[in-house]
C-alpha cells in the first residue's frame, strides 16, 4: 500500500471537518467536525509509524484519542451551559465581543 | 511490499493477492468515510449527523487495523463509538428544543467555507504528493499490544502522565461547567 493514499484520505476528511467548523451553526454539530479533524490527524500519525516501522506513531494516536475525549467533555458542557443560559445553541448568536 | 501477517496467515493468498485485497479493502473504506463524512457536514437532522460520523469513525477505526495498528483500532471503536457518540446523542437530546434541524450558514458564507476547504485540501495534496510520491508503508507485521505498552510506559512516559493530568482536569473542569447552583 502507497503511504500517500491514506495521507490523501486523511487530508479529504479534514478538510471536510473544516468545512463543517466553518459551515455549522449548532455548537454540537462544530464539535463533531472538530471530531472529524482529529480522526484525519490519528489516521496520519498512525500511517507514519506503520512507515517507519514505530509505534511511536500509535502511542501519540492514542494520546489524541485521550484528549479528544477530554475536549469533547468540556465542549459538550459549554455547550449545555450556553443552551441554559440562551436557550439556544446558534453560535451566529453568540456575538458580544464583536467590535 | 509485504503484506500484514493477520493475511499471511491465509496460506492461499501470495502476497501479491494480500495486496490486491487490502487496496480493495481501503478503497471501500475509504469512499464509504468520505461519503458519511460530506453527509454529516450537509444533512439538516442533527441526529443522522451524529450517525454518520459514526460511520467515519468506524472507517477510521478500519484503516487503523489495514495499517497494521489493532490497539489503537480497538481503543477507536471502544473510546469514539462507545464513548464519545453516546456522549454527542447526549448533548443533542439536551439541546434538541432549540434546534431541532441545522439550516448552516448563509449560502454565501457555505460558498466561503467551501472554498476554505478545498484550498486546504488542495494545498496539503500538493504537499503530501510532492514529497512522498511512491512511498511504500513497510510494515512486516502488526504491532502488537505489548510493543505499544512497553513504548508508552517507557519513551513516552512523561507525555503519558501529562495526558492522565489533563484528563482529570478535563473532568473537573467539565463538572465545574455544567453544574447548575
Amino acid at each position: 500500500m502507497l503511504l500517500n493514499q491514506f495521507l490523501l484520505l486523511s487530508a479529504v476528511l479534514f478538510s471536510i471537518g473544516v468545512y463543517g467548523v466553518l459551515a455549522r451553526r449548532n455548537g454540537v454539530l462544530v464539535l463533531m467536525s472538530i471530531e472529524l479533524i482529529l480522526n484525519a490527524v490519528n489516521i496520519n500519525l498512525v500511517a507514519f509509524g506503520a512507515f517507519r516501522a514505530t509505534v511511536g506513531g500509535e502511542v501519540f494516536a492514542l494520546f489524541i484519542i485521550a484528549v479528544a475525549a477530554a475536549e469533547v467533555g468540556v465542549g459538550l458542557a459549554m455547550v449545555l451551559l450556553m443552551y441554559r443560559n440562551r436557550r439556544s445553541i446558534d453560535l451566529t448568536a453568540i456575538d458580544q465581543l464583536r467590535g | 511490499m509485504t503484506a500484514l501477517a493477520a493475511l499471511e496467515g491465509m496460506d492461499r493468498l501470495t502476497s501479491g493477492e494480500a495486496l490486491v485485497a487490502q487496496n480493495v479493502a481501503f478503497a471501500i473504506m475509504a469512499i464509504t468515510m468520505v461519503v458519511a463524512a460530506l453527509r454529516m457536514v450537509t444533512t439538516r437532522n442533527v441526529v443522522h449527523a451524529a450517525l454518520y460520523l459514526v460511520v467515519v469513525l468506524a472507517g477510521v477505526a478500519g484503516q487503523f487495523l489495514l495499517l497494521g495498528a489493532e490497539f489503537v483500532g480497538v481503543t477507536q471503536v471502544m473510546v469514539y463509538i462507545g464513548a464519545i457518540v453516546v456522549l454527542f446523542l447526549f448533548g443533542i437530546m439536551l439541546t434538541k428544543g432549540s434546534f431541532g434541524e441545522d439550516d448552516g450558514v448563509s449560502s454565501e458564507k457555505r460558498l466561503m467555507a467551501g472554498l476554505v476547504g478545498l484550498l486546504v485540501f488542495g494545498v496539503m495534496a500538493a504537499a503530501l504528493v510532492d514529497s512522498f510520491e511512491d512511498a511504500e508503508v513497510a510494515r512486516e507485521a502488526p504491532s502488537t499490544t505489548a510493543e505499544v505498552s512497553d513504548s508508552i510506559f517507557s519513551t513516552y512516559i512523561v507525555p503519558f502522565e501529562a495526558v492522565s493530568v489533563l484528563l482529570l482536569a478535563a473532568l473537573i473542569g467539565a463538572i465545574v461547567v455544567a453544574r447548575k447552583d
